[in-house]
């Protein structure tokens, strides 16, 4: 048995694809600055050096052509991990993502399908604005034929990085700038996360927190927090939003019958909508609050660092909405429910 | 240096062997007759789904296919029956995907603008101008990455020369020098607009050279011509000599859409059409070949039975078959 390591999310991601990249010959890693001396944040540095230039490699700035391109290398038969240090430069290349990759399995078969990781990078961060720190997810959750991921600790960087390296199908890998520097503990040895299986970050009995990549930290804080006032908070991390781990979901919310999301991204047919909307259709009757949402303002993102502070939920926030969820009480059903907690104003 | 250049008239059919004369007609003829069948039957309305014909351009992928070999990767756009038919497509799951059934090359989930047959080179196509021009691309890369001879083949018309994307995929097929041959079938039109309400300058093949691309323009009607510059440019592909931009000249016979011609919406003449249809890739032929005195016409009309017979089992087979079951969509 080896020693508990931490490493990075950084490191944790670039631990995912030089191991995958060790493991399998055809796993390729392309983009903008892929190679330079900052490796993107660190995440792939020094790949090149270790794998050959042939396999870890640098890319003109035409974001359609370089994800087109990974498209069709991996209908022959490669394994391409495309890097865009923001999401924002990702949009340039929807067509190829949406319109190509997410359906080409299902227009031409099995044998025709485009296992190309797309790796983007959202977050906030130094005031990086409203072209440079978009939170897409929603966009790629609502195109069928796409798997999104969104690893919230270094753990699951690396898992779910590998596991999206051996998808076989296009995978939207996006990551929060912000915890990169984020330290945890990571097994060395190659494993991975599945898709569709969410994690329990924290158990609770009051309240069910589903709380989306850099979110986590913030609601796991606010738990923190509120159990002090005495309310105990589950936070669930889906881990991927498509595919969506719903048992795991509709069971936590099953037990504590109220349900807040904190998205990072906006609130506004964001993921925060669809999960509230499943959870809403498959457990009214177990509802005892109506569903919380948390997440951007509908507005671009600002750069001035006070106005960010603003912007941005924050565990004060967080745990404001968790309290109005713990205040409300569905009025029909309010004689038939046994739950002290929820008529309380303590805090 | 890469420079573009028009390609030379072709050289006599008597410098080719009589198979591959034999193999370049029923190409042409077996688009041209499916193609026929197709706009005879679409009024029946039970192919639904649109259909972008390509009758008079036949030359083109008869052409560049004669060059190439299943190992190789073809990719074709909105309009791409053709190199789908000319290089041996099956002619079944063609007819079955444009009525919807499940025999469909694509189960019934493409229609006719995407077509798909790979053990006949044909990897799939887009309906979005210009959408498998990068996919090409990095199929070409995957290539050379384990040392493959094949090379890609992506065809696209004029209306993608408009698209940016083309010039970013040129850029790094020159950069790499990938085994890529990008082929313009240039018909003048991308839907009903001109090439010159759109483009300041008619000269597609003279935008490779500035990305390290030889360019080649030639007469798209002349089959032997399509044929003799694309073997030169397969050739280097598949030497590690890099890509090559084609521009075909040719035109398109029907309208943009559907089974039948659009001169009443008078975006064209028809005495621009009827010039056109005077330079039939097919009828430019049997008449070279006759005159030449290498083919004879019992020669042709063994072959146009032949496919008469082909096309009318492949319809027959295809109306027969049951559509998909909706419960497989999900499975």
């Amino acid at each position: 048995m080896s020693a508990p390591r931490t490493l990075s999310y950084g490191e944790a991601l670039r631990e995912a694809q030089a191991q995958s990249m060790r493991r399998d010959g055809d796993v390729i890693v392309m983009g903008q600055g892929v190679d330079d001396s900052g490796g993107i944040f660190g995440s792939t540095l020094n790949l090149h050096k270790e794998f050959g230039e042939h396999r870890a490699f640098d890319m003109p700035l035409a974001e359609e052509s370089i994800t087109g391109i990974a498209n069709g290398a991996a209908l022959a038969g490669l394994k391409p991990v495309v890097v865009h240090a923001r999401i924002d430069f990702l949009l340039l290349a929807m067509n190829q993502i949406v319109t190509h990759a997410a359906k080409w399995r299902f227009m031409f078969g099995d044998a025709n399908r485009m296992g190309v990781v797309y790796r983007g990078v959202i977050g906030r961060g130094w005031g990086q604005g409203a072209q440079h720190a978009q939170s897409l997810q929603a966009l790629f959750m609502h195109v069928p034929g796409l798997a999104v991921a969104m690893p919230s600790c270094p753990y699951d960087a690396k898992g779910l990085l590998t596991q999206a390296i051996a998808y076989g199908d296009p995978v939207v890998f996006i990551e929060h700038r912000q915890l990169y520097g984020m330290k945890g503990e990571v097994p060395e040895d190659y494993y991975l996360v599945p898709f569709g299986k969410a994690r329990i970050a924290r158990a609770g009995t009051d309240v069910t927190v589903v709380a989306i990549s850099q979110m986590v930290e913030v609601a796991l804080a606010a738990a923190e927090a509120l159990a002090k006032e005495g309310i105990s908070v589950e936070v669930v991390d889906p881990r991927t939003l498509a595919p969506l781990d719903e048992e795991t979901i509709f069971a936590s919310v099953a037990k504590t019958g109220r349900l807040v999301v904190v998205d990072n991204g906006w609130t506004v047919c964001g993921a925060s909508a669809e999960i509230a909307a499943r959870v809403g259709a498959h457990l009214f009757e177990s509802l005892k609050a109506p569903v919380e949402r948390v997440g951007f303002p509908s507005l671009p993102v600002p750069s001035s660092h006070v106005l960010e502070a603003a912007y941005y939920p924050n565990w004060e926030t967080v745990a404001a909405a968790i309290q109005k969820a713990m205040r409300r009480q569905v009025r029909s059903r309010a004689a038939g429910v046994q739950d002290d907690k929820g008529l309380r104003e303590s805090w | 240096m890469a420079h573009s250049s028009r390609a030379p008239s072709a050289t006599s059919p008597r410098q080719h062997q009589r198979e591959r004369l034999l193999w370049l007609y029923r190409a042409m003829l077996r688009m041209r007759m499916a193609e026929e069948k197709v706009a005879e039957l679409y009024p029946q309305q039970e192919m639904r789904c649109p259909v972008h014909l390509h009758v008079g351009q036949e030359a083109v992928s008869a052409g560049v296919c004669a060059n190439l070999t299943p190992e190789d990767r073809i990719f074709g756009s909105h309009r791409s029956h053709g190199p789908y038919l000319a290089f041996g497509g099956n002619l079944g799951a063609f007819f079955a995907e444009l009525y919807g059934k499940a025999a469909g090359c694509c189960r019934g989930r493409g229609g006719s603008m995407h077509l798909l047959d790979r053990p006949a080179g044909y990897w799939g196509s887009s309906a979005i101008v210009g959408g498998t021009i990068p996919i090409a691309v990095g199929t070409a890369l995957e290539a050379v990455y384990h040392r493959k001879n094949s090379v890609s083949v992506v065809f696209f018309g004029d209306g993608a020369a408009d698209e940016g994307i083309l010039y970013e995929s040129l850029s790094y097929a020159g950069l790499k020098k990938l085994p890529v041959l990008f082929v313009c079938e240039n018909n003048q039109y991308a839907t009903n607009s001109h090439q010159r309400a759109r483009q300041a300058l008619d000269n597609i093949s003279e935008r490779g050279p500035v990305f390290g691309v030889p360019g080649v323009r030639v007469d798209g009607n002349s089959v032997l011509a399509v044929y003799e510059v694309a073997r030169e440019s397969v050739r280097r592909a598949r030497m590690s000599g890099g890509p090559t931009l084609l521009e075909c000249d040719t035109y398109r016979w029907k309208g943009h859409v559907g089974p039948v011609g659009d001169i009443p919406m008078g975006y064209r003449t028809q005495q621009e059409l009827d010039g056109w249809v005077a330079r039939c890739p097919l009828r430019q032929f049997e008449q070279m070949v006759f005159a030449e005195g290498v083919l004879k016409q019992s020669d042709l009309d063994g072959v146009k039975q032949g496919l008469a017979r082909e096309i009318d089992e492949a319809v027959a087979f295809a109306k027969a078959s049951p559509f998909p079951d909706p419960a497989e969509m999900t499975a």
